[in-house]
């Protein structure tokens, strides 16, 4: 199938797999894949899958936030989920995508960082949300987040003993989530809009677009491609946006 | 016969579940799970292999890289590479080598990824019989195949497929073996602890016979991919 091909659809408000410009691929989320994790998920959006994994542990705070919880979120992109990955420290694709993650979590408060604070400038939890994609066939970006926030909504507190993690044996207390950011990743071709591209698409795409939402509020941003885009192009990428997020976070229940 | 902790008799190993073609974008793919252990791995190639020096134009090169997940152990892994990792992807790499055939693929390499999702010992013995089933998914000319598990002794007896509470016992020696199918020829063998030669024929024995029953269990995960797919 060549980039032409797909061009020429797009143009006319197709897309191969006959999906609507506006349609996700099927989406499903299992819990609960990885027993050692304080919280752990798979999300498979089409053919691609991730896997993100909760760890909990004590650290110091931050001087500049001595009474808050800290999240560490990273991304390896391991060569196990495309031809194009490579071994090595993380490249600027995985940092972007740990920092996206990181940033629709954050700066939604989706997770009240003061109550994970144990004794002030001493003692804080650590959340390390690790993501690994298993199969990258395009949209990385929303399916990290599902799986991230379906890993982090299930995960249960460890237990403590003098301040201390006891390891591998988890609590009944969950982690509250406050919100749930989901992410919708749209792409722009020409003057059309697509929503969840997949790697024939990604690959000619002008534009991308990652809006994090949360009730109809924005709460992160993240623009990709070597194209530019408009402010209409903008406005009509979030009321999508606005419509999908009950979509996507039926498929979180 | 003595029964142990989790009730299993001593040649019995956990639950195992074999299935090829988890992953779409690669070459080959397996999952394999046994008792609480699941690796996946992937195949990628043959491809031309990068940095050119390392190219050799008589035979294509097998390259296997083995990885924990970060969150698939009780204490957290730090994400990448660490010393353990390398020295099981250079092992995994050595246990694979005689059941491939590269000589069709000058100046080629073979990629294999292997990831733990969830730890509960025997990890490196779950990639490598992931791994080889990987392979022949992928196509990949093979003259046999590679299964493996673990023996060790604990408290002086000899047991199969040791869990990690098994492994964790004071003194458990941990002895991981990978055998190829059609040549029965042992090509991984590592040891920690402290047995006698008698208890270690014994372990290999017992050992070489239940990478027998991983193969077929292999085998059927490959005839059924195949049959789906006819």
């Amino acid at each position: 199938m060549n980039n032409e091909y797909i061009i020429s659809l797009i143009k006319e408000n197709k897309r191969i797999g006959e999906r609507k410009l506006d349609e996700y691929r099927d989406i499903e989320i299992t819990y609960d894949v990885s027993k050692n994790a304080e919280g752990s998920a798979r999300c498979k959006i089409g053919d691609t899958e991730v896997i993100a994994g909760v760890k909990m542990d004590i650290g110091t705070p931050y001087p500049d936030s001595k009474d808050e919880g800290v999240i560490i979120v990273t991304a390896e992109l391991s060569p196990i989920a495309s031809p194009l990955f490579e071994l090595g420290p993380p490249g600027s694709w995985a940092t972007e995508l740990a920092r996206v993650i990181d940033r629709g979590i954050r700066e939604s408060k989706a997770i009240d960082f003061k109550k994970l604070c144990i004794k002030e400038g001493e003692k804080v939890w650590m959340i390390f949300l690790d993501i690994y994609p298993i199969n990258d066939s395009g949209n990385l970006i929303d399916a990290s987040v599902l799986a991230a926030l379906a890993a982090l909504k299930s995960a249960k507190m460890p237990k403590l003993e003098d301040d201390k993690v006891v390891y591998g044996e988890l609590t009944n207390e969950k982690l509250k989530l406050n919100k749930m950011p989901v992410t919708i990743t749209f792409g722009k071709i020409n003057d059309k809009i697509i929503v969840d591209p997949d790697l024939k698409e990604e690959e000619v795409l002008d534009a991308r677009l990652s809006i994090s939402i949360h009730d109809g509020d924005i709460h992160a941003m993240q623009k990709g491609g070597n194209e530019g885009m408009t402010i209409e192009d903008i406005e009509e990428m979030i009321d999508i946006a606005v419509k999908k997020e009950k979509e996507l976070k039926g498929a979180l229940k | 016969m003595d029964k142990r902790a989790d009730g299993r008799k001593a040649d019995e190993m956990r639950e195992i579940e074999a299935k090829v073609g988890v992953i779409k974008r690669a070459d080959g793919s397996a999952l394999f799970k046994i008792g609480d252990t699941i690796a996946i791995a992937a195949v990628y190639g043959p491809r031309e292999l990068h940095p050119r020096y390392l190219q050799n134009p008589e035979t294509g090169i097998l390259r296997c890289n083995y990885d924990m997940a970060s969150f698939s152990v009780t204490e957290r892994k730090k994400p990448g590479p660490n010393r353990r990792g390398v020295e099981i992807s250079l092992v995994t790499e050595k246990a694979l080598l005689p059941a491939v055939d590269l000589s069709q693929f000058p100046n080629a390499v073979v990629d294999v990824f292997v990831e733990i999702v969830q730890a509960n010992a025997g990890t490196r013995c779950a990639g490598i019989t992931a791994a080889s089933l990987a392979l022949a998914h992928a196509g990949i000319p093979m003259k046999d195949m590679v299964a493996a598990v673990s023996a060790g002794k604990i408290n002086g007896k000899i047991y199969v497929d040791l869990s990690k509470d098994e492994e964790d016992v004071e003194d458990a020696t941990d002895i991981p073996v990978a055998c190829t199918a059609r040549t029965k020829k042992i090509t991984l063998l590592q040891l920690d602890g402290n047995i006698t030669k008698k208890e270690l024929i014994e372990a290999l024995i017992l050992a070489k016979s239940s990478c027998e029953k991983i193969n077929k269990i292999q085998e059927k995960a490959l005839l059924e991919f195949y049959r789906q797919n006819e």
